[in-house]
């Protein structure tokens, strides 16, 4: 089983940080959740391992949420 | 012309059972003569077991009810010697299609692969499978084999005895008394034999609604499953489209909770949502209309001693998957072989725990496939709607996302991996034919594998020479040449250049060898039918 990358794999962290934004670039919060979640599905079959792919869920899931 | 499910196709007779003067003891007693108990019926009498079924009513089920079969049942019914009336009176369908609010998405192909005999699905109304299974048990009576139905004969009390079961029953002409060594409880979702014996049915109910009408009409619509999410027709719900035969069509209309139940069932509410469906121009009559709520759930257990458990009395699911008349017919299939067998004093009463390990295995998997499917149609929360909706609409543009839409995932057999009757495994051998994985056909020169088997244990023999096991162990076996059969060769020899197999009554495979080595047979026979002693399978 591979272990999901949690190293730094962008060569370019702000170009990519930038179209990230820039593809939510007037949308509305709805169409937003909706591109998210297409985009997150897109990803997913890609990666296509699902050992790899539930490592990243509970990485995700583990982030301890920022005080409110 | 009246319909077939107004005909009392069992009426009541009065039985000499009535008017003993002790109560009669039985062998087998069958609870209910749904889909499950008649094929139990049917199963057990082939094998020479006396038995006797109760209903409490005289005919058929009215309304169309459970209407897909899928493979694995037309292989057992084939067994019960019900399978060509199905499939020629069944309409034969293998594409399904997929809208998402007013776009057709995609379509999609259930047939799996070529080699079998039988399709991957027929539609084929409930009542006319019920008809099919009482014509059957009485053509079984007519040949002398101890088998038949007591209409009008409703249970109203059970005693439980260590070594039987007695049954206090109601009929127009008054109670009698039945005992029983075995009763078989196929009485229905609603089972009274269950609430009588004071047995939990736990699970989860789905705060749902579903409107199923049988519609008669001429359409064009094509021999395809239709399943609508989000239609103009039906805002914010489902709907299913499936033809039957006669011009029958099903229709399923997803309601939401918060409904007038007897109000929804009128003609005057339901004509109009089907209009809106069908276009204003599209004549047809309503056969059938029910509401519909449903639930996921099972007994803790199916055997409770002298009392077994099959079909709706012991599960639930949601139809989505049309998996409860389907699984119900998988109960009867593993239970009736291991029941005649003790009848027989040929294994011990420990082998039907088995029955109840596999089929709570099978329970669970069919549990778990409703409640996936239901939670996809029915979106729980908010981002579980906005997953839902991303995948339908990537499905539209992208092959990837299709396999993750889940209008149901259709009834296939459940594979006893880790089951307690497995033995011996073989590297090499294809997976798909591992031990507790049901046998899947295949074409043999003069006809196909599945008819090729009896009614008790065989070993294949592929490329490979068992030719004494058959006086040995008394099971049938079946020499087969792979050679120029790629098919065969593909499911059952994967890398290997020949094999044996086990294989049980119900054509699940208990264990398999690259050769022939008597030894092992014997070791495998002997967990399969969980004897301690002597072998006599
Ligand atoms: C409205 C409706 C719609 C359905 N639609 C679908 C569908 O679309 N797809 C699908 O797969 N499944 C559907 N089902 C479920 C499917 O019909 C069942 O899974 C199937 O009928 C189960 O068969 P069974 O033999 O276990 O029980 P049943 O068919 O319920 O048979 C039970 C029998 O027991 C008898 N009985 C009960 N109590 C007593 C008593 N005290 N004494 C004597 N006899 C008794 C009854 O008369 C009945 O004949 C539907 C069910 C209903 C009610």
């Amino acid at each position: 089983m591979s272990d999901l990358n949690l190293h730094r794999n962008l060569t370019d962290p702000d170009g990519f940080y930038a179209n990230l934004m820039a593809v939510h670039d007037g949308l509305s919060k709805a169409e937003s959740d909706a591109l998210n979640a297409r985009l997150i599905l897109i990803l997913a079959n890609h990666i296509g391992d699902e050992a790899l792919l539930a490592q990243a869920l509970h990485t995700a899931l583990d982030i301890a949420p920022r005080a409110e | 012309m009246t319909k077939i499910f107004e005909t009392p196709l069992y009426p009541y007779a009065r039985h000499p059972d009535q008017d003993a003067a002790a109560p009669p003891r039985h062998k087998v007693v069958i609870l209910g003569a749904g889909p499950v108990g008649l094929a139990a019926a049917i199963d057990l009498a082939q094998r020479g077991v006396p038995v006797v079924v109760l209903d409490e009513n005289d005919r058929v089920s009215s309304g169309s009810r459970a209407i897909c079969f899928a493979k694995r049942t037309l292989e057992i019914l084939d067994r019960l010697g019900c399978g060509d009336v199905a499939v020629n009176t069944g309409v034969t369908w293998n594409k399904g299609r997929v809208f998402f609010d007013e776009r057709d998405i995609f379509e999609f192909n259930l047939l799996p692969e070529d080699g079998h005999n039988r399709p991957a699905f027929i539609n084929l109304q409930q009542y006319y499978l019920e008809q099919f299974l009482v014509e059957r048990v009485q053509a079984l009576a007519a040949e002398g084999k101890p088998v038949e139905i007591r209409g009008r004969n409703r249970v109203e009390a059970i005693g439980r005895h260590s070594d039987h079961v007695r049954l206090e029953i109601e009929t127009p002409e008054g109670p009698y008394e039945l005992h029983a060594d075995w009763l078989i409880a196929c009485d229905g979702a609603n089972s009274p034999t269950r609430r009588m014996m004071g047995l939990d049915f736990v699970g989860r109910v789905f705060e749902d609604n579903f409107l199923i009408a049988d519609v008669v009409m001429k359409a064009d619509f094509p021999t395809e499953r239709w399943f609508w999410f989000d239609p103009p027709f039906n805002r914010g719900q489902s709907a299913l489209l499936h033809r039957q035969p006669d011009n029958v069509w099903r229709i399923d209309l997803q309601l939401g909770w918060d409904i007038d139940r007897e109000a929804e069932k009128h003609p005057d509410r339901v004509i109009p949502r089907l209009k809106a469906m069908l276009g204003e121009d599209v004549a047809f009559g309503l056969e059938w209309v029910s509401i519909y709520t449903f639930q996921c759930r099972r007994m803790e257990k199916f055997r409770h001693g002298r009392v077994l458990f099959a079909g709706d009395a012991a599960h639930q699911v949601s139809p989505f998957g049309a998996r409860g008349a389907n699984s119900g017919l998988q109960d009867t299939d593993n239970l009736c072989w291991k029941l005649a067998l003790v009848l027989d004093g040929r294994a011990p009463e420990d082998l039907l725990d088995s029955y109840d390990w596999e089929r709570v295995y099978g329970a669970d998997e069919n549990i778990m496939n409703s409640t996936r499917a239901t939670e996809f149609i029915t979106p729980k929360s908010e981002i579980s709607r906005v997953f839902r909706d991303a995948v339908l609409d990537l499905a539209s543009q992208h092959d990837f996302a299709r396999p993750l839409v889940n209008s149901g995932r259709l009834s296939v057999p459940c594979i006893y991996d880790d089951g307690p009757l497995n033995s011996d495994d073989c590297a090499g051998l294809p997976a798909r034919t591992r031990p507790g994985a049901p046998l899947p056909d295949a074409p043999l020169a003069d006809g196909w594998l599945l008819g090729a088997l009896g009614q008790g244990f065989s070993l294949l023999a592929i490329d490979t020479d068992c030719s004494d096991a058959a006086q040995r162990f008394g099971v049938d076996v079946l020499t087969l040449n792979a050679q120029d059969n790629p098919l065969l060769a593909e499911r059952y020899l994967g890398t290997q250049s020949g094999a044996v197999y086990l294989v049980r009554p119900d054509h699940h495979v208990a264990a398999r060898w690259p050769d022939y080595d008597a030894a092992a047979v014997e070791t495998a026979l002997r967990r399969a039918t969980c004897a301690h002693g002597g072998l006599n399978v």
